[in-house]
């Protein structure tokens, strides 16, 4: 065997390495960009749910790089810088084994400008995508145009939606232990185990909670947002497609957790007008009988079932008797 | 000590510690249906509607937690009250349910299981009287509710007046109200069923305690094809 | 023999503590403090605690009510500890100086009893410790293959929906307090004073303490079954915890004791690294995993406050009804979620760096190369356990928090990525063109950098928001953290162990027996976890008992290679019993041929490992390096092998 200087050598395997990196993570981005991208959870159901593919496959762009640049290091060592075999190059050792400036600051930076990169590409997005479906709080940033005047209406009661009007449709949704339901302002506040949503429109949801912590996620619709008691957590998506979605607790939230999801539908934006002021005539009755529509609903301190949207102070507030305990008869 | 004494006082030592914490673990976990499943679905001929008793009461007056509120279900074949939530009964078919209610009331946290909801004809009677929604900040209150979450089904329990019943099983002696309500199985699968007021005493927003446990208040409704 | 002029002039007088003989009669014997006394202590403070509490609270309406005493519960833990605590000794010095009395040393023991005592070596420590941490992983691994068996079926319920979220809970507490200590317990607090050449910890006693406190930890958490275990998942959100029954005390007490320890073996680790340095080993020469445990001893003595405050919280919420977490009476929260995150994050760093530490101390063993960048590994520890402090909202980022703390976060989170990839540089230079040996150890040093990154990358997904909203809360975080912590942390320290126990106990691991844990551990824990990101992007939320019907496939591909991966435990449990115990084999001092100071000492390791204190001329990673200096001054401390520095081919000197 003829001894290679260390020089050659050692350009020999960096280059191999680098062509076999570049060769594999074209392709494979390429496959991936094109072939398995498209598909990638959760789907395009709604903007958020497009935005957030977009954004998933090009972190995975960026990422299959990495992933393959490693193991490739790793199965070339394993296989070609073991210490079998009798054709082995020598072991390194001394300061040049011990570290290169070039490669030690090529590094750092490659991974600083990616890193900052992927940081400013990332707010990018969310500021695109209205907050990109997360839970924003109760004083979102990042909203579409008309949500705040569309929220503040909600709350007055002087709010209303009517299809093919570009207006942004409040809804609100109530966690309980260990069921979500849904409230439209904007049809006189009814309330509805039923999530309808109409299509090719700004959605505001407003998560809240009654009791401990829950979130709310609506999978094809790419929308998650905790829900804290006596918060009014927020959420923007925009729906562009028909069909069906699930519902799905995604915060541990007791022993039902795992049986707390629905289904929902976006149907078309009559077909959603028709649906909401029938319910709203029919559950006229009954909703005279829940509280006042508001973004957080407060207990009574009293009573075993709590009573827990406000009352009217009919039963004065006592901290004794807060963990359910019986009223006074 | 030689090397086949080694093993056996290894092996003997390691089978008793792994012993004591699988004993521990395992004995304190309980099985998926702790009393065992209450079976509906033999009761009668296929595609008949099932009769399915149910009481809830204040203070269940027995067990681990005799203070816990609880439901208990009356065995179709023996006729006993029995302290179980889980129930076997047949797909696609009709069930009558009957609750006797013991427990006193109040104004529901979400007056939204105040309405009949998913029932066939959407209503249900208390004390023979057909209703549809029940005003809990009348009365005497909702007590519990009996709902499927996941089918949409919900059926608020009109609280009592006067002394309720401490020890279960009660009898019709105690104060009590009369529900009847029907509905259809779905498909075979697993479906929980739990009540929604938050009737725990003791525990903050009343959900922990009885609502956090099997076998008093909620359950599962295991559906199989007859 | 003369001493360098370098040497300080009180080394010589650097005496351990003084140790007494056994008295004749009480002492060693049934009556001497041992665990057996510990356990009986423990189990009168129980009963103590249980009925004081019961005496003060039965009359309360809550308590009255609900029939559970959350109040007696924590009495009785709290005795059972303190009891624990008094019984094996811990106490004795403390109490007696508090009484102002001169405290008696510690009488030392010898032979195998000195494994059930309360001792002050270092090294029994440390063995004391790996008992501990291989009796939480055990618990906690039961509870995992519990967790697999209910996935099997979405429809076919194994355990009730309450006990089925009490094993999801139990399981992720038992395992996250392990996880915390697993290296530093056992590996940290072995081979720290060796690696630095110093003869003992800066505070022998409190790192005692800081093993008893772990295994009483231990019992607490594990008392959660007992009463009725805890409903909230390891991350225990409020108000579900105030919600939850008595069981819930058991979690929250149990952190604050693990908490409690995990200051103690933080703050004794890095005031010997500080301080105890031998003579000559300048910050450049110190090795990885001695950078490694003072990254991690600085987040262990910073994060773990934070816990126990929360914690203390907790327990006042259930037990006297005051309303830190409770928003409807002015508490929130997002209090409990802030403080915990505020600790739980930087707890993971203590969970991944001294992994980092290991593989880097590892692998220029087995590649006979000098470790690649060894200031960019340094700088990379400190980094991350810095900017560590600086991201834990990224837990939080659907839940309502501070719109603009999202952004701010994402960078923060993105950024700690840069020195986590910095143990990769070092990884990979140390791997290129190096002569590998396949030792059980470097199998599983390859093993963390290949799961590492998988775990790492998904990180990065994690951290951007709008991706965020797809993958939190899901099988795709659940995924993740498993493999940064079981497939990071898991696996150094099995090749830790096997690298070290030959040197630990004097016995070598079984080396086919070793293969065979390793690729049945390796190929089972891919094949349990990777399914899981897939899981998590089709929808499936974390802690549930049924799930979409679809899924089921897949669920059921990951329990069966989950059954498979408890199994390849029983493999490295039966390797142990067996190297350890049934058919030993004597070790050499240095089997693997390292150049590490740990190594050049003699097996056993005499009580006061060095013979003289070194004088240190290098850092240990001169690995093929002709004409590298020696290691240790010659002349003082143990004799290094001379043949190690010059020439590279170990197979030649035999």
């Amino acid at each position: 065997m003829t001894v290679e200087g260390p020089k050659a050598s050692e350009e020999n395997h960096l280059r191999r390495i680098l062509y076999i990196w570049i060769a594999l993570s074209v392709v494979l981005d390429l496959v991936f960009w094109f072939a398995i991208g498209p598909h990638i959870p959760p789907g395009r159901m709604t903007s958020t749910a497009k935005d957030n593919q977009f954004d998933f496959n090009v972190l995975m762009v960026i990422g299959l790089p990495v992933l393959i640049g490693v193991w490739e290091w790793l199965a070339y060592a394993a296989i070609k810088w073991n210490a079998k075999g009798k054709n082995t190059p020598e072991s390194v050792g001394g300061p040049a084994a011990a570290g290169n400036k070039r490669a030690e600051v090529s590094w750092i930076v490659i991974t600083t400008v990616v890193v900052l990169f992927l940081a400013g590409f990332g707010i990018v997005a969310l500021y695109a995508g209205n907050g990109s479906g997360g839970g924003e709080g109760p004083n979102p940033i990042q909203q579409p145009a008309g949500a705040v005047k569309a929220e503040t209406d909600a709350i007055q009661g002087t709010g209303s939606w009517s299809p093919n009007s570009n207006e942004v449709l409040p809804v609100q949704v109530i966690a309980q232990q260990w069921k979500f339901t849904y409230r439209y302002p904007t049809f006189g506040g009814f309330e509805s185990p039923d999530l309808i949503l109409p299509d090719n429109t700004q959605i505001a949801f407003n998560v809240t909670s009654l009791d401990v912590i829950h979130s709310f996620w609506a999978y094809q619709l790419e929308v998650k947002a905790d829900a804290n008691p006596l918060e009014n957590n927020v959420a923007f998506t925009k729906t562009e497609q028909l069909g069906s979605f699930e519902v799905r607790c995604s915060e541990l939230c007791g022993i039902w957790h795992g049986a707390m999801f629905n289904s929902g539908q976006v149907v078309s934006e009559s077909a959603f007008m028709t649906w909401a002021t029938n319910t709203e005539s029919k559950n006229a009755q009954n909703t005279k009988n829940l509280p006042p529509f508001a973004w957080t609903y407060v207990p009574d301190a009293n009573g075993a079932a709590g009573g827990y949207y406000p009352d009217g102070n009919v039963t004065p507030y006592s901290t004794v008797e807060i963990y359910g305990s019986k009223q006074p008869s | 000590m030689s090397k086949g004494g080694r093993l056996a006082t290894v092996t003997a030592l390691f089978l008793v510690v792994v012993g004591l914490v699988v004993w521990a673990v395992a004995a304190l976990l309980v099985p998926g249906v702790p009393g065992g499943v209450v079976n509906f679905t033999d009761a009668q001929a296929k595609g008949q509607p099932v009769h399915l008793t149910v009481q809830t009461v204040g203070s269940i007056g027995f067990g681990a937690h005799p203070t816990w509120v609880s439901y208990l279900v009356q065995d179709p074949k023996t006729g006993k009250w029995v302290h179980d939530t889980s129930w076997e009964l047949p797909a696609h078919t009709v069930i009558d349910m009957t609750v006797y209610q013991y427990d006193s009331g109040s104004p529901l946290r979400n007056q939204e299981w105040g309405q009949v909801l998913g029932t066939i004809g959407h209503s249900a009677t208390l004390n023979g009287k057909t209703f549809s929604t029940y005003n809990s900040n009348t009365g005497n209150g909702v007590g519990h509710t009996f709902a499927i979450p996941t089918l949409n089904i919900s059926v608020p329990l009109v609280g009592v007046s006067g002394n309720p019943c401490a020890v279960a099983p009660c009898h019709f002696n105690s104060p009590h109200n009369i529900e009847t309500f029907s509905f259809k199985t779905p498909g075979p699968g697993s479906y929980n069923w739990q009540c929604f007021v938050p009737c725990a005493l003791g525990y903050l927003f009343g959900n922990g305690g009885a609502m956090s446990t099997q076998n008093y208040m909620g359950g599962e409704l295991e559906v199989v094809n007859q | 023999m003369t001493i360098s002029a370098e040497r300080p002039a009180d080394v010589e007088a650097d005496t351990p503590p003084a140790f007494i003989e056994p008295r004749k009669g009480w002492g060693g014997g049934w009556l001497s403090q041992h665990v057996g006394t510990a356990a009986v202590c423990g189990f009168l403070g129980y009963i103590l605690g249980h009925w004081l509490g019961n005496y003060i609270g039965s009359a309360y309406p809550y308590i009255a009510n609900s029939g559970q005493n959350a109040l007696a519960v924590l009495l009785a833990l709290l005795f059972m500890v303190v009891g624990w605590l008094l019984g094996i000794g811990a106490l004795n010095y403390p109490l007696a100086k508090i009484v102002g009395r001169e405290a008696k040393g510690e009488v030392e023991y010898h032979g195998w009893t000195k494994y059930f005592r309360y001792n002050l070596d270092h090294k029994v420590v440390g063995i004391q410790y790996v008992v501990g941490v291989l009796m939480f992983f055990f618990t906690g691994g039961l509870l995992a293959m519990a967790i697999r068996t209910e996935l099997l079926s979405p429809t076919t319920h194994v355990f009730s929906a309450d006990t089925y979220i009490k094993i999801v809970s139990e399981h992720g507490t038992i395992m996250m307090m392990m996880a915390s200590s697993i290296v530093v317990g056992p590996l940290g607090n072995y081979f720290v004073p060796l690696m630095i050449g110093a003869r003992r910890m800066a505070y022998p006693r409190i790192e005692a303490f800081s093993l008893w406190t772990f295994v009483a930890g231990y019992f607490v958490i594990f008392s959660a079954l007992f009463f009725g275990g805890f409903p909230t998942g390891w991350t225990g959100y409020a108000p579900l915890q105030t919600q939850a029954g008595p069981g819930m005390i058991s979690y929250l007490f149990g952190f604050a004791v693990i908490s409690i320890g995990m200051m103690a073996a933080g703050f004794n680790l890095a005031a010997t690294i500080i301080n105890y340095r031998a003579p000559g080993m300048t910050w450049s020469r110190v090795p990885v995993f001695v950078w490694s445990i003072i990254a991690t001893a600085a987040l262990l003595t910073l994060a773990s406050p934070v816990l126990l405050a929360a914690g203390l919280f907790g327990i006042l919420d259930k037990t006297a009804q005051t309303a830190f977490y409770v928003t409807e009476h002015g508490g929130s929260s997002y209090l409990w979620e802030n403080l915990f995150w505020f600790f739980g994050h930087p707890e993971v760093y203590i969970m991944a760096l001294p992994g980092f530490g290991i593989v880097g101390e590892i692998i220029p063993v087995f590649t006979r190369k000098p470790l690649f960048a060894y200031r960019i590994a340094a700088a990379g520890m400190i980094g991350v356990a810095l900017l560590s402090f600086f991201v834990w909202q990224h837990h939080l980022f659907q839940s309502g928090i501070n719109p603009d703390m999202r952004p701010l976060f994402m960078l923060t989170t993105e950024l700690i990525s840069i020195p986590t990839g910095f143990i990769f540089l070092v990884g990979m230079g140390t791997l290129y063109r190096a002569r590998i040996r396949y030792e059980v150890p470097m199998l599983f040093c390859m093993a963390v950098y290949f799961n590492f990154l998988i775990g790492g990358v998904s990180g990065v997904f994690l951290s951007d928001v709008p991706v965020n909203v797809t993958v939190h809360g899901g099988f795709f975080v659940l995924s993740h953290f498993h493999y940064t912590i079981m497939g990071g942390l898991i696996f150094a320290f099995f090749a830790g162990l096997y690298f070290w126990l030959p040197k630990m106990t004097g016995r070598t691991m079984n080396k086919k027996l070793g293969l065979w844990h390793f690729w049945t551990m390796f190929v089972f824990f891919n094949l349990t976890f990777f399914p899981m990101f897939i899981i998590g992007l089709l929808g499936q939320p974390r802690r549930v008992f049924t799930y979409a019907r679809d899924l089921q496939t897949l669920n059921d591909f990951s329990s069966i290679a989950a059954f498979c991966l408890g199994a390849s435990f029983l493999i490295f449990v039966a390797n142990l019993m067996w190297s350890q115990f049934i058919a030993p084999q004597k070790a050499p001092a240095n089997p693997w041929d390292s150049l590490g100071l740990e190594w050049q000492t003699a097996t056993p390791i005499p009580p006061y490992n060095f013979e003289r204190i070194p004088v240190i001329m290098t850092d240990p990673y001169h690995y093929s390096e002709v004409g590298a200096p020696a290691l240790v001054d010659s002349g003082s401390g143990p004799p290094v092998h001379a043949s190690t520095a010059s020439n590279p081919d170990p197979a030649s000197r035999e």
